[in-house]
């Protein structure tokens, strides 16, 4: 039996595990990463926009400051997120930023002057103050009211992985590549590890720590078409369902992404239309301003992707032999700026659609993108029903994101949840929680099990293919599960999956070595992937209205009376087809800004019933409290700061406003 | 500015319908039976087929032990390095149509082999980003993170960033006449972050430091000066003139 003791395990390689493992450490705490790849291939590099933090240097972010942040951030999520969470998430991304400043990253920096921007497709020369020379510069995104995305051009994940993944190397944190968690070890109530596979040797080790933290990324590859990278298969997040004690929140919470490229569905980032970027139809037409007069291309993702569906649905679409698509057009940003700011799109373009951005229009088709949902945590980000597990970043569900992510969200969560949550698992290692005592039977059984798993898979005379129940599984969720969803199609989904589970559990491998051999690796995630798809499909099937990204035709309305509340899924017996669904409400009483309209896209919404109470709360509180400052009535709303760790509370220094 | 329905045509026009033959090296290095071996596949080529789509269709229908390594499929990961015709490249946004019918596909050379077109390129990196120490050392230990932080000039972050670029896929390694000749050379990616962090003022190191960490045979002498990595780099990076420059630095420094 091998055995590998330490302190803190982190399961991916990503930002947000790297900064986990990196807090852990730097307590004093042994911490492992363990990571199906070298740790800087993973997704967090393909963030290429930016990262949301209210600094407000430039000067279309004068004014920002994090009730702005806030502001959007809980709007974006059409009223699903933690407003606590979504308040320790802005206060903490300025210092975010400036950490990855001193660690080297190369922000792209405020010249001073004149530069011309586009704005609404129009030439506009704005003029950067000279305070503001040299400091870490925003652009715009969709959903925001002040430019806020901080960049480095649009290679902004690649500079952040790689600061931080040295930072790691620095601070002799070892990342255990080509390893792969496949079953959590646990006796129901705590988490004491994992089992893990060896994808080179076949070998199975047991990974005993007092805290174990799955930063594993999305599930988007549980669609036919997305952005994400061939890695992002929600395994972390299956790992904790399989349990049967850990939950998963709001996995019907699926982001679809403006412009993946058609028909390939590689991101080409936001910035795009951030920086001026327009969208049209097959006549050339820019319709965004046809249907959101305010936002235009930069309303939030859910409701452009809505809209470029609805638009291609009235025949407008370009056609080509892969289908229907819209149009993409940055060249009107010109050449340089491409060259500078956009490079990494100009490289995409080039390489796989063989088009010069800078004179050419770029098919583009909503795709798949992002998993709001997930390891449903407390604010500490331990999952709320099995200790000494932890989870942060798109794996985790704490829950910061509601229905939907505002662009240049997640690679700012990464961070800043891994600074948050690296503190409480240092806590936990040093509380009398953090305490280990774990039975060698318990280790043996875990390793055992999974042994037995595998030789069945190995030895199986199966007859179904694990890739073709893959295949099946990403086209039903692509069709059935996408953008516009119908109760009829989601019942439909569900039995289809069903039945691929079912099916799953007869798979015949043509290559029976254990070393390293893709095709059982492809069959023992097909049976964990097509659960998560469960979990989407069952909790889209479930909610009976529309909130954010979460769009029932048949249900077109927001309908907080019935449904503000998270969907909370698990996975009782491995012997069910369903997860099982429950329900967490989300308090009006006690929040900052109560549901509401926001400001884009449909407004369609039935209220709760404690709303109308609530703002009026707000409204006495606000007239009692004229006169003083922002902080002090934040404070009174909805106080958060307590729940910050120590080393991360207090306010941020800005150009306008200095630190009391 | 092209017109759209002729941008839709180029977007269907690539070549589809030609018969494409692989012939991929496979070993597996951990099974005492294996031999090195050439093994062809054939396939038909599809409209926009990629080496990613191509290697996961012959997996998918033909030979499922088929190892090699993608993650990104975006030509932003650098995990797909290898040999293609002999010419290393990243092989996910390598398209079919730009090659001959015939494609030899061969894992990296000087990386320890895993199996088949899949190498220990994380191993490697590691290894050098240890011994070049590719972190900033940073002048004060603590940042106040409630501060304003330090200002830096424009053109500097630029300047930086470029060179940041670096993906560590390992094609400039793999084309590098030293690095087939000398274990322990530290190739054009180690140079180059070098001269990233040189140019950093975050750093606290000097020239005296980086002349500790590549003024050797191992490090920055050791180039013959063939620029196989300048050719190859799959992000263009300038590193023919940053291996210039820093041989010059470091010989002025060496000469004290």
């Amino acid at each position: 039996m091998k055995v590998v003791y330490t302190d803190v395990l982190v399961i991916g390689g990503g930002l947000a595990g790297l900064r986990v493992a990196i807090g852990a450490r730097r307590r004093g705490h042994d911490a492992i990463v363990l990571s199906l790849v070298p740790a800087k291939r993973s997704h967090s590099a393909a963030a290429q926009g930016g990262m949301q933090a209210s600094l407000g240097n430039v000067i279309k972010g004068q004014g920002d400051n994090e009730d702005v942040h806030f502001e959007d951030t809980v709007k974006g999520s059409d009223w699903g997120a933690d407003q606590q969470v979504v308040r320790m998430f802005v206060n903490t991304a300025p210092k975010a930023v400036r950490e990855l400043a001193a660690w080297g990253v190369p922000w792209s920096r405020v010249r001073e002057g004149d530069r011309e921007v586009i704005i609404n497709g129009q030439k506009v020369t704005i003029t950067e103050r000279g305070e503001a020379h040299g400091l870490v510069a925003q652009r715009d995104f969709g959903g925001t009211k002040k430019w806020r995305t901080c960049y480095v051009s649009d290679g902004t994940g690649h500079a952040m992985l790689f600061a931080v993944g040295d930072q790691a190397i620095a601070k002799g944190v070892p990342v255990h590549e080509r390893k792969e968690a496949i079953a959590l070890i646990h006796d129901g109530s705590r988490c004491y590890g994992a089992v893990v596979r060896d994808l080179i040797s076949g070998q199975l080790i047991a990974y005993v720590a007092k805290a174990t933290t799955i930063a594993t990324g999305g599930a988007g590859r549980v669609y036919r078409v997305t952005t994400n990278a061939v890695i992002c298969e929600g395994i972390g997040a299956a790992l904790a369902l399989e349990t049967g004690v850990a939950a998963l929140g709001n996995m019907e919470a699926v982001q679809f992404h403006p412009t993946g490229i058609f028909p390939a569905g590689i991101l080409v980032t936001e910035g795009c239309r951030g920086d001026g970027g327009l969208l049209k139809d097959a006549n050339g037409h820019r319709f965004m301003p046809d249907y959101e007069p305010e936002k235009k291309e930069l309303a939030s993702r859910d409701v452009v992707s809505r809209r470029m569906e609805e638009h291609i649905r009235k025949g407008l679409g370009a056609k080509s032999r892969f289908g229907e698509h819209l149009w993409l057009d940055i060249t009107l940003l010109g050449r340089a700026h491409i060259e500078h700011n956009l490079r990494e799109v100009k490289e995409i373009c080039q390489y796989f659609l063989g088009v010069d951005p800078a004179v050419d229009l770029v098919p583009v088709r909503p795709a798949q993108h992002y998993t709001m949902g997930g390891i449903r945590t407390r604010h500490t980000g331990e999952s709320t029903t099995l200790r000494g597990l932890f989870a942060a970043g798109e794996a985790a569900c704490w829950d910061m994101h509601g229905f939907n992510r505002l662009g240049g969200n997640s690679v700012a969560e990464t961070v800043v949840a891994g600074m948050i949550v690296g503190e409480f698992v240092a806590d936990f290692c040093e509380s009398p929680d953090g305490e280990l005592s774990v039975p060698t039977a318990l280790l043996r059984e875990s390793l055992e099990a999974e042994r037995a798993r595998l030789d069945a898979l190995l030895g199986s005379s199966g007859t179904e293919r694990a890739d073709t129940l893959k295949a099946e599984m990403q086209q039903l969720m692509t069709d059935k599960v996408g953008i516009f969803r119908r109760g009829e199609d989601l019942e439909e989904a569900v039995h289809g999956l069903q039945d691929l589970l079912r099916r799953s559990r007869d798979i015949g491998l043509r290559q029976h070595s254990d070393g390293p051999n893709p095709e059982l690796v492809t069959a023992y995630r097909t049976q964990k992937m097509l659960k998560i798809a469960l979990c989407i499909a069952t909790g889209a099937l479930a909610r009976t209205e529309s909130r954010g990204a979460h769009f029932r035709e048949d249900h077109p309305v927001r309908d907080d009376s019935a449904w503000l509340k998270r969907t909370l899924a698990t996975w009782r017996d491995p012997a069910d087809t369903l997860p099982c669904l429950a329900y967490e409400p989300l308090d009006v009483m006690s929040m900052e800004l109560p549901p509401g309209w926001r400001g884009y896209g449909a407004k369609n919404y039935v209220d709760h019933p404690d709303t109308p109470r609530r703002a009026e709360e707000i409204a006495q509180l606000r007239e009692r409290m004229q006169g003083q400052d922002r902080f002090a009535l934040q404070s009174q709303l909805m106080p958060y700061e307590h729940l910050l760790p120590e080393p991360l509370r207090g306010h941020n220094e800005r150009i306008d406003e200095s630190l009391p | 500015m092209t017109d759209p329905a002729q941008t839709a045509t180029s977007v269907q026009s690539a070549t589809a319908g030609r018969q494409l033959r692989f012939h991929v090296l496979r070993h597996d290095p951990r099974d005492p039976a294996s031999v090195p071996r050439v093994q062809t596949f054939e396939l038909e080529e599809a409209a926009g087929m990629t080496l990613f789509i191509a290697l996961n269709e012959i997996r998918e229908t033909i030979e499922p032990s088929l190892a090699f390594d993608f993650v990104c499929r975006a030509g932003i990961c650098g995990s797909c390095g290898m040999l293609v015709n002999g010419r290393p490249g990243l092989a996910c946004r390598t398209l079919t149509k730009d090659l001959p019918a015939d494609i030899s596909l061969a894992p990296l050379p000087v990386f320890e082999l895993i199996a088949d077109l899949s190498v220990n390129t994380g191993k490697w990196m590691r290894e050098m980003s240890e011994r070049l120490e590719t972190w900033v050392h940073a002048k004060q230990q603590e940042v106040d993170l409630r501060r304003i932080e330090e200002r830096m000039d424009p053109d500097l972050a630029d300047e930086i960033y470029e060179l940041d670029r670096c993906i560590e896929c390992g094609c400039c390694v793999a084309a590098c006449g030293t690095a087939r000749m000398r274990q322990d050379f530290v190739g054009a990616v180690g140079i180059n972050k070098v001269a990233r962090f040189r140019l950093d003022p975050r750093d606290a190191r000097g020239d005296d430091d980086y002349y500790e960490l590549i003024g050797t045979d191992e490090g920055v002498f050791g180039c013959m000066t063939l620029l196989g990595c300048h050719d190859v780099c799959p992000k263009n990076l300038p590193l023919q003139t940053q291996i210039a420059f820093l041989r010059r630095k470091m010989a002025r420094m060496g000469w004290g």
